[in-house]
């Protein structure tokens, strides 16, 4: 047969973002899988070093769209380790509630949106209007959406609002409750188990050679790497929770791990309800002065926590002034996204490319950025 | 998990057919728009009525969406910029840094969400407090102490009272490095002081080379506008302060300190470097500059910097004016007057001192000898306060008593006569001036002070500055405000002390300066010293009786035109407190404002 070339994206309902795969097929198996990244590319890095250090978290959030939190908190962290500031413990607890809440998000729409690559549409729509009531606890938090720029510097931007506590803990109750519906939707469902069960599997090698953390990681090999277990940030070694692991990574295993991380989530946002200082500061300024010019002493710095798609690190470095000197970010999904679509995409039929991408996690604009 | 369900279990969903959906109804977007939360950052809302146009939004917004622009029409107030922000909201990424960073509060956010429309202009708008679709009731997201991105406090340096009273050492140390670059990272760059400075100084460029460290730089911007840089450091009237964005809801920037820390902090090389840059050598023409006070120095230096040779009449032994015979050691001391004069004299200027205009040297004779002159002979005399007993020997006037405690620390003079109680009469910075000198001289004589002052105004609308009066009334001075001079008691040779009464109202129906009264609540302020300080007034001694009849005089001060030049005289030029102020640096601005109008004059006779 002739091989023919086809574009995945980067308008596709099958795909993540507006990435694009150029794929070499042969009948519908895929002889070549080339990556062509840069739709979403708007620079970030280069951006952040001509604004303001407080500028930045206008910028940021949009470096991963559905779960922006992680570089608000990965900037804010670097950048109080530089600045050496402490950070009041209330805005501490307050960033944990943020960041599981926006895990929750992420970790729900990635289930439903298995609907998307495998055509079971109900899943989608459940996950995305899920997902919108604890955008609604967002808006109310941080007032707005999508783009939170909620967690800066030195703390969190407002203090949480009166009764807000016991809004989340009602979504949490009624989200814990419908999970199980999901699970029966989609992870019993014998044509999601026809398409996944088997199917895009993550050999431990691979994961050792492309630098694969996150789920990822820890479906194939075991190991409970987590950054919120193995290098804490925030509070994480004051809350209990599991880290799910499994030996044998196909789709449907990385599916489970994910539900069950909601499960680990939601207790852990229970938890940071319950253990919140009531009263307290919850923000320092970074230096003195006003926004405008506010230094950072020079330095370089590393910082990560652990994304939905596994680690996720700013190296920051300062030269002293108001701006960054050089900001490089470290996508979760940057060496599956990539490297992984390249190499082991290839021998799939057409139909698995989606859901590859799908089932890997991969958030093209943290490739692009 | 197992797969444990038919192909049909799908059909479970169907149960939510009969729920209320999430999701918002196309056809009730705009019928029952869906209300935002309370913190929601929708579209700006701006009150006009707070909004201060300083920019400072249009600087944080990271996109740029936010531009200045002028209105027309807006009333021009001091320390307002008629300029309101617009938005792009093509740009702009709805973080809310501009509400959080606003001065003055004006800025906010509104609870709409929504906004559509087939002209793209629409998109681009200066909101007023009623936001892009004039509904206002809609108050989103809006900054609170959370939140807020400027730093409202002042960084402190003061020394105490009982300390300071004891000597004339200077009362303000000075910022550390520390504590300047704190203080100067709290501007945001509005230029506002700019425009209200009398000498337009760059102000926001000089605090931000303080911040950058480059002090050289700074250096440059101060001469740019003002050579006076050690005095205005430390005694400045500044007028900036009073209209610092800050202000509005914290406390202004400290930009006088600043502006001594530059000139106490900067290297002697490089001092002289960026003072000096400018000086050019003498080759236009030949000026005198009458009277060596703040614009006659300012005036001297700028026409050094123009190419002209300049030569200053001072009546005193020593030049200054009131920068050397005025302001009290504590607040302005010899070193500092010394380094701005020495920097002018470097400049090229040459002091012919003890010749005074109109007695050693005619008026008409600097008008042979030179091309143009400069009047900046100030106000030299003190105002006389008839009241009865005021020839007594013991009333002493402001002037003289600060110009020969000034000579005394300077070891020129003997130490002023005073007495173990006194009372000033007077309630603006003179007065002050005076009250706390005598305090430190009773200090030195007998260890003790016993000081009142008596002013016609409250002390809410004393004309003095608000430190003067704190710091006076805590260094001991005891103020009796609203209460006015009627007679200075006389016993057995001897003041007794001065009786004031009760001011009822100091100006009359049409505005003009006359105090009345009530004679019933009055009582006697013990003293066997009186000090005057209700004010100063010109000499004009060298102006003949032709030119007094030619010039046209407003309140004992000289009508001009353009850069100060007289009308009839086109070679005459005038300025500082005989023409504006009185303060010095108005007569700064004044004397640069004349040096160029000099300029502009001599070469268009050249033409």
């Amino acid at each position: 047969m002739r091989e023919v070339k086809l574009f995945l994206g980067p308008q596709h309902p099958g795909m993540h973002g507006n990435y694009s795969v150029h794929m070499y097929v042969d009948g519908d198996i895929i002889n070549t899988a080339r990556p062509t990244p840069g739709f979403l590319h708007r620079g970030f890095e280069k951006l952040m070093e001509r604004r303001h250090w407080m500028g930045n978290l206008a910028l940021i959030p949009r470096i991963c769209v559905p779960e922006p939190d992680i570089n608000e908190m990965v900037y804010a962290m670097g950048v109080e380790a530089l600045a050496g500031i402490e950070v009041p413990e209330k805005a501490h607890w307050i960033r944990m509630l943020v960041l599981e809440m926006a895990r929750i998000a992420v970790h729900v729409m990635g289930l439903g949106f298995i609907g998307g690559p495998t055509g079971m549409y109900t899943a989608t729509y459940w996950a995305i209007a899920q997902r919108d009531l604890l955008l609604d606890l967002f808006e109310e938090l941080t007032g707005a959406r999508i783009y939170h720029m909620y967690i800066v510097p030195g703390g969190v931007r407002k203090d949480i609002p009166e009764g807000f506590a016991e809004k989340v803990l009602e979504k949490m109750d009624e989200l814990e409750s419908r999970i199980p519906e999901f699970e029966e939707l989609i992870l019993k469902h014998p044509v999601i188990h026809a398409r996944a069960k088997d199917n895009i599997l993550l050999p431990a090698e691979v994961v050792w050679e492309l630098g694969v953390t996150g789920i990822g990681m820890r479906s194939s090999t075991g190991k409970k790497n987590d950054l919120r277990k193995v290098k804490p940030y925030a509070r994480y070694d004051q809350v209990e929770f599991e880290v799910p692991t499994a030996e044998y990574s196909d789709a449907l295993t990385r599916l489970n791990i994910k539900v069950k991380e909601i499960y680990q989530s939601i207790g852990i946002v229970r938890q940071v309800l319950a253990k919140m200082p009531e009263e307290g500061e919850v923000r320092v300024p970074v230096a003195p002065g006003n926004a405008l010019r506010w230094t950072v002493p020079a330095g370089m710095v590393y910082s990560a926590v652990e994304s939905n798609r596994g680690e996720y690190g700013y190296f920051i470095v300062s030269d002293g002034k108001e701006m960054p000197y050089r900001i490089a970010v470290r996508g979760a999904s940057y060496p599956q996204g990539l490297m992984g679509v390249e190499k082991y995409l290839k021998g799939y039929r057409i139909d698995d490319a989606s859901l590859w991408m799908d089932s890997m996690g991969v958030c093209s604009p943290e490739i692009d950025r | 998990m197992n797969k444990e369900k038919s192909i049909f279990s799908p059909i479970k969903a169907w149960k939510y057919l009969a729920k209320r959906p999430v999701t918002i109804l196309k056809k009730d977007i705009f019928d029952v728009p869906r209300e935002a939360s309370d913190r929601y950052r929708g579209f700006h809302q701006n009150d006009w009525e707070k909004c201060l146009g300083c920019g400072t939004c249009s600087r944080i917004c990271p996109t740029n969406a936010i531009e200045m622009l002028s209105v027309e029409g807006l009333e021009d107030k001091e320390g307002y910029k008629n300029e309101r922000p617009a938005f792009d909201y093509g740009r702009c990424s709805f973080c809310a840094l501009c509400v959080d960073i606003c001065p003055s509060d004006s800025l906010g956010m509104s609870k709409e969400y929504l906004h559509l429309s087939k002209d793209t202009d629409t998109f681009y708008f200066m909101p007023d407090s009623t936001g892009i679709h004039g509904d206002s009731r809609k108050a989103g997201y809006l900054r609170d102490e959370v939140s807020e991105l400027l730093d409202l406090e002042r960084y402190a340096m003061d020394m105490e009272p009982v300390e300071r009273k004891n000597s004339f050492m200077e009362i303000v140390k000075g910022y550390s490095l520390e504590k300047a670059l704190a203080e100067s990272a709290r501007c945001v760059e509005c230029g506002i002081c700019t425009e209200t400075c009398p000498a337009h100084m760059n102000i926001p460029e000089y605090i931000r080379s303080v911040w950058k460290g480059d002090m050289k730089e700074a250096m440059s911007w101060l001469y740019k506008t003002n050579p006076l840089a050690n005095v205005c450091g430390r005694i400045c009237t500044h007028k900036c302060e009073g209209v610092c964005a800050l202000g509005h809801r914290g406390e202004a920037i400290a930009i006088r300190w600043l502006k001594r820390f530059i000139v106490d902090n900067t290297p002697e090389d490089a001092y002289d470097e960026a003072a000096l840059e400018f000086v050019t050598e003498p080759v236009n023409g030949k000026i005198a500059v009458v009277g060596s006070g703040p614009s006659g120095l300012s005036c001297a230096y700028y026409l050094r910097t123009l190419g002209y040779e300049v030569d200053v009449y001072e009546e005193k032994a020593l030049p200054g004016g009131v920068i050397r015979y005025g302001g009290p050691e504590y607040r302005l001391p010899e070193e500092s007057v010394l380094k701005d004069i020495g920097i002018i004299e470097k400049a090229g200027v040459r002091f012919i001192t003890n010749t005074k205009v109109g007695r050693d040297i005619s008026l008409d004779k600097l008008r042979n000898d030179y091309d143009a002159v400069f009047l900046g002979t100030g106000f030299s005399l003190s105002r006389e306060l008839k009241i009865p007993g005021y020839e007594h020997e013991d009333v002493i006037y402001a002037i003289p008593f600060l110009g020969q405690t000034r000579d005394y620390l300077r070891n020129l003079a003997e130490m002023p006569e005073v007495h173990e109680t006194a009372v000033v009469i007077g309630g603006g910075n003179v007065a002050f001036d005076v009250g706390r000198t005598l305090i430190r001289l009773q200090q030195t004589k007998y260890n003790k002070d016993h000081v009142s002052m008596a002013a016609l105004e409250h002390r809410e609308i004393l004309p003095c500055d608000i430190e003067e009066l704190e710091e006076g009334e805590e260094e001991g001075i005891r103020g009796h405000f609203g209460y006015g001079p009627a007679e200075i008691v006389i016993e057995d040779g001897r003041i007794k002390g001065l009786k004031v009464q009760k001011v009822i109202s100091i100006f009359d129906g049409e505005g003009r300066f006359n105090p009345s009264y009530d004679a019933s609540d009055s009582f006697l302020i013990e003293a066997t010293q009186v000090f005057i300080a209700t004010g100063q007034k010109p000499e004009y001694a060298y102006l003949d009786d032709e030119m007094l009849a030619n010039i046209t005089m407003e309140r004992g001060q000289l009508k001009t035109g353009k850069h100060g030049q007289l009308e009839k005289y086109p070679w005459l030029f005038a300025g500082g407190d005989i023409v504006q102020g009185p303060d010095i640096i108005t007569g700064v601005a004044n004397g640069h404002d004349s040096a160029e109008g000099i300029d502009e004059y001599l070469r268009s006779l050249r033409k």
